[in-house]
């Protein structure tokens, strides 16, 4: 059983490691502002969202899973906000094309 | 090599790079960016390095504090200041001088007799006397309270001195471009939702400072971005150098150390000694002092001076 719990960590940290590899190599590529806010947040929050599905089962208890969760939700809503920060001061810049 | 050995040589190269390029950075902005991720990239080190309080800090202030304050100096700095380039003769200067500082640090470290000098076990042995359970805590608010009231003290000399250069005419004014312009919805949102959560999360960090890593510092500068959160979001309307609430809040922290180190005097029979009964509700009371006193010129000191009304 602790094999198989391993194992999903293992997975699951490898997949969201992936993520964020992915939303990195988006950062550094796509040609604007808005495309590679997208990259970033989208491949984040779900890149950290399978770290913490992944860490979930090595937690200590409950209360060790829901801090865990916290901090994703507290990370996706700080990204989410500042993104849209952001964008919107791309937008009136007018620098939202290429 | 262990996994451990391999992730900390990793961590010390990408700090060592984050540093490089911060220094090689030649835009302002950029350089700033990469100063946040080094203190965050730096608090991770502490933590490998099993000092969580020394990580906690560095992280809200060395990332989150000072990057916010640069950034406001970056801001106000005109064309006319700070785009000129330094001469080859001061930047050799600077070179010199911190090369200087690394290889004596450098030495230092290295010529320690193995184990290191430590006074860690005393510091842990004197425990029961204060009545907390972490020894950073104990150290920072007992053994050298001396050196944590002085640096509240100059703290507090800092909020003077940034008022001080508010011009002569917008003395009193809300310092702008705080709450004046009409603000973004996804800023609303981000105060609304996650201000109260910040709080209680300061709070808890000042709470558990007393046993676990934690304490007024970390906790009342996540306290100072809630107050600034809002702030931007323009919920509050930022306080003036002259409102008297925020001053008394600003001088409430220090003022109770002073007032409790002299009752020393009367208590215990020297300047800064808690008698052993109260020790902890003492060192307690102090730090929700602080900590309030410590956001509020945390907060005071990113909002910046008041400046003239165009």
């Amino acid at each position: 059983m602790s094999l198989l719990r391993d194992l999903f960590t293992v997975l699951m940290v490898s997949a969201g490691g992936f993520c964020f590899l992915a939303g990195t190599a988006g950062l550094l590529r796509f040609p604007d502002a808005l495309t590679r806010l997208h990259a970033l947040t989208k491949a984040d929050n779900l890149g950290l969202g399978l770290i913490v599905l992944g860490l979930i089962a090595q937690a200590p208890g409950p209360l060790g899973a829901l801090k865990l969760v916290a901090v994703w939700l507290l990370a996706q809503l700080a990204g989410a906000t500042a993104t849209q920060v952001l964008a919107r001061a791309v937008r009136a810049e007018g620098r939202d094309s290429p | 090599m262990s996994a451990a050995l391999i992730l900390d040589a990793c961590l010390v190269l990408l700090v060592l790079a984050v540093a490089v390029w911060t220094i090689a950075a030649r835009e302002t902005f950029p350089a700033i960016a990469g100063f946040v991720s080094y203190g965050l990239l730096l608090a991770i080190v502490w933590v490998r390095l099993s000092s969580v309080d020394v990580a906690l800090t560095e992280a809200a202030i060395g990332g989150g504090a000072t990057g916010v304050l640069l950034l406001g100096a970056a801001a106000r700095l005109t064309d006319r200041a700070g785009r000129r380039p330094a001469g080859i003769g001061l930047r050799i200067m600077a070179g010199a001088l911190c090369l200087a500082i690394t290889a004596a640090l450098a030495f230092v470290i290295l010529t320690l007799p193995d184990p290191a000098p430590t006074l860690a076990p005393q510091a842990v042995a004197g425990l029961p006397a204060t009545g907390v359970g972490n020894p950073i805590t104990a150290v920072l608010v007992a053994y050298r309270g001396i050196d944590t009231l002085l640096e509240k003290i100059v703290l507090l000399l800092a909020v003077i001195g940034v008022w001080c250069l508010t011009p002569d005419d917008s003395w009193g004014a809300l310092p702008a471009p705080w709450g004046t312009a009409r603000q973004d919805d996804a800023i609303v949102l981000l105060a609304r939702l996650l201000a109260p959560v910040g709080v209680v999360v300061g709070v808890y960090i000042v709470w558990v400072g007393a046993d676990d890593p934690g304490g007024a510092f970390q906790g009342g500068t996540i306290l100072a971005a809630m107050w600034l959160l809002v702030m931007m979001a323009g919920l509050i309307a930022p306080l003036p150098a002259t409102s008297r609430r925020l001053r008394r809040v600003l001088v409430a922290g220090p003022a109770l150390f002073l007032a409790v180190a002299f009752a020393g005097f009367a208590m215990s029979g020297d300047f800064l000694s808690y008698p052993p009964a109260y020790a902890k509700w003492l060192i307690k009371l102090i730090e929700a002092a602080l900590t309030l006193s410590i956001a509020a010129m945390v907060g005071v000191l990113v909002i910046g001076p008041a400046v003239r009304k165009r």
